[in-house]
């Protein structure tokens, strides 16, 4: 039994690496994301008013928009890739759990997607006129928040990995899925500023997490078999 | 002494209304190579797709080692290699760091030989290119290098020689002779003649029917 942990683990590890290592050498699908992050919050001062007292109001709810939409954005490449040169099939005809296959996928995807969208968040967030009290609050809603939406935005693009433009799709299937962490996300950066408690926040968004953490990887598992089989 | 490995029974399969085949029946025995014939669009990677677990749009029974496969899936996988019409090997990565990750896939697959099989199919000197720098053939030998890394039982080959040089192909051969010697099985498609001294026997897929056609 001990073995067969080892080996989940190994199989975890090795998919982990490969896919960190494959991202490393695409260069584009690394810098995308953020560099679509960046461009959409700098875009809404010229675009709407550079006045700081708006910006400040709009800082909350535009980052987290504008990080939704960067991680939907990188989805659809998390198995294209794959599918196109057939290590898809060949990963589905392992005997080991597809489950663990996928969560080691989605985490170096979340690794290069959402963590550093996170981590970039504070700088556009002082760019925004963001208060310092909303920064703690910003920061970590999303590092609650992300992982679930690259766990729910697999499932999308496990379904429509098959279909040659995909990418509209993957947007109808799990925007509305996307809704209640980007509710629950922007509130916590707005009640850390006005200093009302945070932790229902971050107990409702640590609950999706663990809900997508359960069932996403399971789901995606399928839709891969139904993708590849057709 | 030879005993059922994989046996398909009434396998029905039908794809943008035309039918593929109908009740076909299929036996596979260890030591045995079985070479799938057909005309292309026939049906024979349908038929590889659908013996090897990737493929559901089919009706039918298919049974390993005598039990029903839907039971013994796991074990089926863990005694299969199978390499398709795509290769499976990552643009980006080199051969070596390709067959790892199969390894970590496939826990039949010995991972101390990757430098042994990267010097059978012919692969020396080009282990630190990523395979995109490789040519077509060589993409195929790395995806074939797992051959001959593996212990499973039964092999599903689509058209695993092409783009494969005359020597390679030969190698190929010997290396297949090998494997059923030590009781394991191949299911093959390929246009290319086998030699005359492969135990092969064939199996001819007809022209599909049109649904209505009668």
């Amino acid at each position: 039994m001990s073995n067969q942990q080892t080996s989940f683990a190994k199989l975890f590890v090795h998919t982990f690496k490969r896919d960190l290592v494959l991202a490393f050498r695409r260069k584009s699908e690394l810098v995308n994301p953020l560099i679509f992050f960046l461009i959409v919050v700098t875009l809404f001062p010229i675009g709407v008013s550079p006045e700081p007292q708006f910006l400040a109001e709009l800082a909350p709810g535009l980052l987290w928009v504008a990080a939704l939409l960067s991680t939907l954005l990188s989805m659809e490449s998390l198995f294209k890739a794959d599918f196109d040169d057939g290590s898809l099939e060949q990963l589905l005809l392992s005997p080991q759990p597809l489950f663990m296959v996928v969560l080691a996928k989605v985490s170096a995807h979340w690794l290069m997607s959402g963590l550093a969208l996170t981590l970039v968040a504070p700088v556009l967030a002082v760019m925004l006129f963001l208060p310092a009290e909303g920064m703690p609050g910003l920061m970590l809603s999303l590092l609650l928040g992300t992982p679930t939406l690259s766990l729910i935005g697999a499932i999308g693009a496990a379904l429509t990995v098959g279909l040659r433009r995909g990418g509209v799709l993957i947007s109808l299937l799990v925007l509305p899925l996307y809704i209640p962490v980007l509710i629950f996300g922007s509130s916590a950066v707005q009640a850390a500023i006005t200093g009302l408690p945070l932790g229902g926040y971050f107990a409702l968004l640590g609950a999706l997490l663990a809900l997508a953490l359960a069932l996403a990887p399971l789901a995606t598992g399928a839709a891969l078999r139904i993708s590849v089989s057709g | 002494m030879s005993t059922e490995l994989l046996s398909a029974r009434s396998l029905f399969c039908e794809r943008d209304d035309r039918i593929l085949f109908e009740g076909l029946d299929l036996t596979l025995n260890t030591g045995e190579i079985l070479q799938i014939e057909g005309r292309n669009g026939s049906g024979k990677t349908t038929l590889l797709r659908i013996l090897s677990g990737l493929s559901s749009h089919f009706e039918g029974e298919l049974y390993w080692q005598g039990e029903v496969m839907g039971e013994v899936q796991e074990a089926y996988l863990a005694d299969l290699v199978y390499i398709g019409h795509l290769p499976g090997v990552s643009g980006q990565l080199t051969a070596e760091e390709n067959l790892r990750w199969h390894c970590a896939l496939h826990p039949s697959l010995d991972i101390e030989k990757i430098d042994y099989a990267i010097g059978q199919v012919g692969l020396r000197g080009f282990e630190d290119l990523p395979a995109y720098q490789l040519s077509a053939g060589q993409k195929r030998r790395i995806a074939l290098a797992r051959l001959y890394m593996s212990e499973a039982k039964l092999w599903i080959l689509d058209e695993p020689f092409t783009a494969i040089d005359k020597v390679g192909v030969a190698a190929k051969e010997a290396l297949m002779l090998k494997h059923l010697s030590c009781g394991g099985s191949v299911i093959l498609t390929t246009h290319q003649d086998m030699s005359d001294h492969m135990p092969v026997r064939t199996l001819s897929l007809g022209e599909p029917q049109e649904i209505g056609d009668e």
